[in-house]
């Protein structure tokens, strides 16, 4: 299969200047590509790193060395390099991201929240909004929370608010953070077959999954992250 | 597409004070960027200069209009930037008292800009006044008061509405919630995240608020002692901050 994602020697380091200087190596020289239709799951113990270099793909963290080339427009960009503009435009077309918490806009109903980047990238207003309608259904929202803002949904439904989202809109590659960390078995299973459609359409996922069984049946591969100091 | 300010090497001086020190900035079509930073980083000085209302001592500022034409913003000819702030630009300032007229009505106030843009039929301008101030949560019945009896929110709301009915391009925003409520400011920035949206405009906006940066903003520049420490994606500089003031200035913030 065509690969999507190529990660090369990718390393991060935190600097803590209110902390005297503290240095944390959160990663030390990651290499791993994801192809079109597969999902790779990161594994490893908690502070191994795995959210940090999701977020490293999805741009809210700097790379501070290496390589993250995604497939783009016929071509490759390397998202370690790239400048806001260029991140703005990939994140409203080709990468989707779906992190444990909801940031909430205040007052703006879920539907909108989830319609919203179907309509950046580039659909129809009624049909982003029809399919976003669709997509709470089926991950069980019910249709009267539709109309609120998701300021005072449990966590369980934020979670599910933030799923629809991610999963609205075309995209090439998604990072799935915890997806089912907050749900029941039922909504997890949900979330297992928007996996599969996903990935039957073509679609690479880089995800982390808490959750053994789920983990199992969605992920084609692990990608086993150890923390960096325990590996010196 | 091309930008639609691109500035470099600012400069200003103010005695032996420096308020901008080889500034640099790319404003994009409907792009909002945030300028953060302590009082006295030299924030409100780039948003003068940015606007042509002070010059600097150094640097380049170029402004693209809608005719496509490429303005030098420091050498603008009163009238042409007159007719800019318009048109083609507006302004929210921090205190609705600077922008507002309290000897007119509400209606007047934000009708104002309309008639100066060319627009002429009073019934028409009522009209479109009227929907402007429902867009901004004052009920259109309140179209007749006098807005020095309007809560400090509504007046703020009645600024936008002002500054945003010709539909400007470019919208330079000075602490636009500064001196509200917490509660009312909430709304306010949510309001103006509507409103921005909607109209596809670029704004410029200046905030010690760390939150309404990270709710409004595509891009952040952090800027201390006048100059721009670091810059990018609003989520990069806030959840990977690099200069240690930066981190300061994040840490200061509970979960912006
Ligand atoms: N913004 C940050 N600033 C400073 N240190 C950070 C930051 N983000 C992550 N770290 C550090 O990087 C290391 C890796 O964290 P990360 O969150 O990536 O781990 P993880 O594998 O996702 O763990 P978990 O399974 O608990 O979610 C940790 O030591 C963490 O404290
Ligand atoms: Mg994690």
């Amino acid at each position: 299969m065509q690969e999507v994602l190529r990660i090369e020697g990718l390393a991060k380091t935190f600097t803590l200047h209110l902390q005297g200087g503290a240095r944390i190596v959160a990663l030390d020289g990651v290499s791993l590509s994801v192809a079109a239709g597969e999902c790779v799951a990161l594994a490893g113990p908690s502070g191994a790193g795995k959210s940090t270099l999701m977020r490293c793909v999805w741009g809210s963290y700097g790379a501070g060395a290496g390589r993250i080339l995604l497939r783009h427009a016929g071509g490759e960009i390397d998202l370690a390099r790239a400048d806001a503009r260029s991140l703005r435009e990939i994140r409203r077309t080709a990468i989707g991201y779906v992190s444990q918490f909801l940031r909430v806009i205040p007052r703006v109903p879920a539907l909108e929240i989830v319609a919203e980047p179907m309509i950046a990238a580039g659909m129809a207003a009624e049909e982003a909004r029809e399919r976003a309608r669709a997509l709470l259904l089926r991950l069980n929202l019910p249709e009267a929370l539709h109309a609120l803002p998701p300021a005072t949904f449990s966590g369980g439904e934020q979670q599910r608010v933030n799923l629809a989202r991610g999963f609205g809109p075309p995209r090439r590659l998604l990072l799935l953070d915890e997806p089912t960390a907050s749900l029941d078995p039922a909504n997890a299973e949900v979330v297992v077959g928007l996996i599969e459609e996903a990935k039957r359409a073509g679609v690479a996922i880089l995800g982390i999954f808490h959750d053994q069984a789920v983990r199992d049946r969605v992920a084609d591969r692990l990608f086993e992250l150890h923390p960096v100091r325990e590996r010196a | 597409m091309t930008p639609l300010l691109e500035a470099a090497g600012l400069q200003l001086r103010f005695g032996r004070i420096t308020a901008l020190e080889d500034v640099s900035l790319t404003l994009w079509p409907s792009e909002v960027v945030a300028i953060v930073g302590e009082s006295g980083s030299g924030k409100s000085s780039l948003l003068r200069v940015l606007s042509g209302l002070q010059r600097p001592d150094a640097g380049r500022i170029l402004y693209r209009g809608a005719d496509g034409s490429l303005h030098d913003v420091p050498a603008l000819s009163e009238a042409t930037r007159r007719r800019l702030m318009r048109s083609e630009w507006g302004f929210v300032f921090q205190n609705p008292r600077d922008a507002l007229r309290f000897s007119v009505s509400a209606g007047a106030n934000v009708g104002e800009r309309l008639m100066a843009a060319g627009w002429r039929h009073y019934g028409r301008i009522r009209q479109e006044v009227a929907q402007w101030l429902a867009r901004v949560e004052i009920d259109p019945a309140r179209i007749d008061d006098d807005p020095a009896r309007f809560s400090g929110g509504m007046q703020q709301r009645l600024q936008i509405a002002r500054s945003l009915i010709t539909r400007p391009r470019l919208v330079f925003m000075d602490e636009p919630t500064g001196g509200l409520d917490v509660s009312v400011q909430a709304r306010l920035l949510d309001l103006i995240r509507g409103l921005v949206a909607d109209l596809g405009l670029a704004v410029l906006l200046v905030t010690h608020d760390i939150a309404a940066a990270r709710l409004l903003a595509h891009r952040i520049m952090v800027m201390r002692g006048g100059r721009v420490v670091e810059e990018g994606l609003t989520d990069r500089v806030l959840d990977d901050p690099q200069h240690p003031y930066t981190q300061l200035l994040v840490s200061s913030v509970l979960a912006a």
